[in-house]
């Protein structure tokens, strides 16, 4: 949530009486330097690392370590994961918001839960019950190695543990976004004799991008730099099932600290442009989370 | 209502029901019931001897004991930060709220291996606290730093509507009539700000016991020590102990419902609490 304080607000505090005194300035200025401090320090101090360390030897050997023939192999595979992900999850998230939002039915709130799960759930377990459904040992997969196919250790592995932490990211946005905005227009254009897609795409759609928007950044950062589920399921092999965060893993515990940090330093760029889009969103059409 | 569902003259219930129901079943529902048939097919001494083990019982003390702590840091620094960002007005406010969701979009092992190099004895923080004989990473200092940074948006995301919410002028009448500081704070302020607060901490909590990418850098990872239960899970499964990774990930996973439910329960308090005061 962008914003805070309103303008008019702020200009009712500065002309209340009684409030510019000495005190009430000296606990401002303590609650801002207190805030500002601890930001610095926890999260603005990792984020110049990223960068400081990266380019520590200097800008040539921080481009070299992306052409690094695994580290390019990473990329691809993260950026293949999200393209498999992300829109799976948002068609998921753009059903499941219709069926919750625009209808009554039983067994609403336990859809909702099971839709909320995967945010409580630790991003090892998210892994672990692939590898108990899919492994070696696991049920199926005695009946995977006869067929040789494999999932853990494998590119579905990686894409299922990854549509597993991701899955909640559109449908919570979504679905109070159209419980609020109510069912009125869809129901007046199905009166009027338009299809149901056309109604979603002519009617729903236009109300709800921004919502849908937000959602799918935040689906798409997540499943580009998750760590924990694929870590599980991967078997970490290098240039063929490790992603970007588990390739920056296995550089640094090779101590390649300059090719550790390069990729990282593409992760931060994401969360950075992933955060620019969010508060874009944000200020231009006054869209607030929660 | 009788019918299964009330009427609509929208199109679209059953196929969008249907296939979001067939997708939670297939990726979520029917994974998690595989995790719980494991466990429940394990006798109960072999349960038992797995989860009371006493390098899992350390790993339990250490993930919920650094949560909490994290979680207890972050509804005090949350607490200030969310209020600094709402009450008062100073030159790049609004990019700081901006940036409080940074941890939720940097991915976990980039926030581990900076916080590492950060607070490494050889790290600009690090050093600075060596000089007081402070050593945080690779110690449960580090591990609470990691859970600290990645809890702090729950919290501050939770606190800053309700606070909004605060009425202003009853501040002012208790002002007026005497009342100090810090009796308009616990009397006035807190009453409001509680539930959410309550709910960030629990979020906070809940994420910071099953987080794995942002500590297992900073952790030093030596079991009985620095080893978190998610970690120990990962290390059952490389050595293809399927049947003690699965009854650890089971206590994992109540623990995960536990949570879910009483932040429910939080958010519900909040809401009434909110109505009976006739907001």
């Amino acid at each position: 949530m962008a914003g805070g304080p309103s303008k008019a607000l702020l200009a009712e505090l500065a002309t209340r009486p009684g409030r510019d005194t000495l005190a009430s300035t000296a606990t401002k200025g303590a609650f801002i330097a207190v805030s500002l401090l601890f930001l610095a320090a926890l999260l603005f101090a990792p984020l110049v690392m990223v960068f400081a360390t990266a380019l520590s030897k200097g800008v040539l050997p921080y481009l070299q370590s992306f052409q690094d023939a695994d580290t390019v192999a990473a990329i691809r595979l993260t950026l293949v994961t999200a393209a498999i992900v992300v829109p799976l999850n948002t068609v998921f998230g753009i059903a499941a918001a219709w069926a919750i939002a625009k209808f009554e039915f039983r067994g609403k709130s336990v859809l909702i839960t099971l839709i909320d799960l995967p945010i409580a759930v630790s991003p090892v377990i998210a892994g672990l019950i692939y590898v108990l459904l899919f492994g070696i040992q696991g049920w199926f997969g005695l009946w995977l190695q006869e067929h040789n196919f494999s999932i853990i250790f494998a590119l579905p592995g990686i894409v299922i543990a990854t549509l597993f932490v991701t899955l909640p990211y559109v449908a919570r946005e979504l679905i109070p976004l159209m419980q609020q905005l109510g069912n009125d227009e869809e129901e007046a254009a199905i009166t009027l004799g338009a299809g149901g897609l056309m109604t979603f795409f002519r009617v729903t759609l236009p109300k709800i991008r921004w919502g849908l928007v937000y959602g799918v950044i935040l689906c798409n950062a997540r499943a580009m730099g998750e760590f924990g589920a694929v870590s599980v399921v991967s078997g970490h092999i290098r240039g063929l099932t490790t992603t970007m965060p588990l390739h920056v893993e296995i550089l640094y515990n090779e101590y390649n600290f300059v090719g550790a940090f390069a990729v990282a330093s593409l992760l931060t760029l994401l969360a950075v442009l992933t955060l620019v889009i969010k508060t874009l969103v944000e200020w231009r059409t006054g869209y607030r989370k929660r | 209502m009788n019918a299964v569902r009330a009427p609509s003259i929208l199109p679209g219930f059953g196929m969008t029901l249907g296939f979001s129901t067939f997708f939670l079943c297939a990726i979520v529902l029917i994974p998690l019931a595989a995790l719980v048939m494991r466990t429940a097919t394990m006798g109960w001494e072999e349960f038992l001897a797995i989860v009371l083990d006493e390098r899992a019982v350390a790993s339990y003390r250490l993930s919920f004991g650094a949560a909490l702590l994290a979680a207890f840091i972050n509804s005090v620094f949350g607490f200030v930060v969310a209020w600094t960002l709402v009450r008062y007005e100073f030159p790049g406010r609004k990019l700081i709220d901006a940036f409080i969701d940074m941890p939720f979009a940097l991915p976990t092992a980039v926030s581990g291996i900076a916080l590492t190099a950060v607070f490494a004895e050889n790290g600009p923080l690090g050093q600075l606290l060596a000089a007081y004989g402070i050593r945080v990473a690779y110690t449960w200092v580090g591990i609470v730093v990691a859970l600290t940074l990645i809890g702090l948006p729950f919290v501050v995301r939770s606190v800053q509507p309700a606070l909004l919410e605060v009425q202003r002028d009853l501040e002012d009448a208790a002002e007026t009539l005497g009342a100090g500081r810090f009796y308009t704070f616990r009397r006035i302020i807190l009453p409001t700000v509680l539930p959410a607060l309550l709910t960030g901490f629990t979020m906070a909590f809940a994420r910071g016991v099953g987080e794995y990418g942002s500590v297992i850098f900073i952790a030093g990872n030596l079991p009985f020590e620095t080893e978190i239960t998610p970690l120990l899970i990962v290390i059952k499964l490389e050595e293809f102990d399927y049947a003690g990774a699965a009854a650890l990930g089971f206590i994992m996973l109540v623990i995960s419902f536990v949570m879910l439910l009483s932040i429910n329960l939080l958010q519900a308090w909040g809401r009434r609490r909110m109505v009976a005061a006739g907001r």
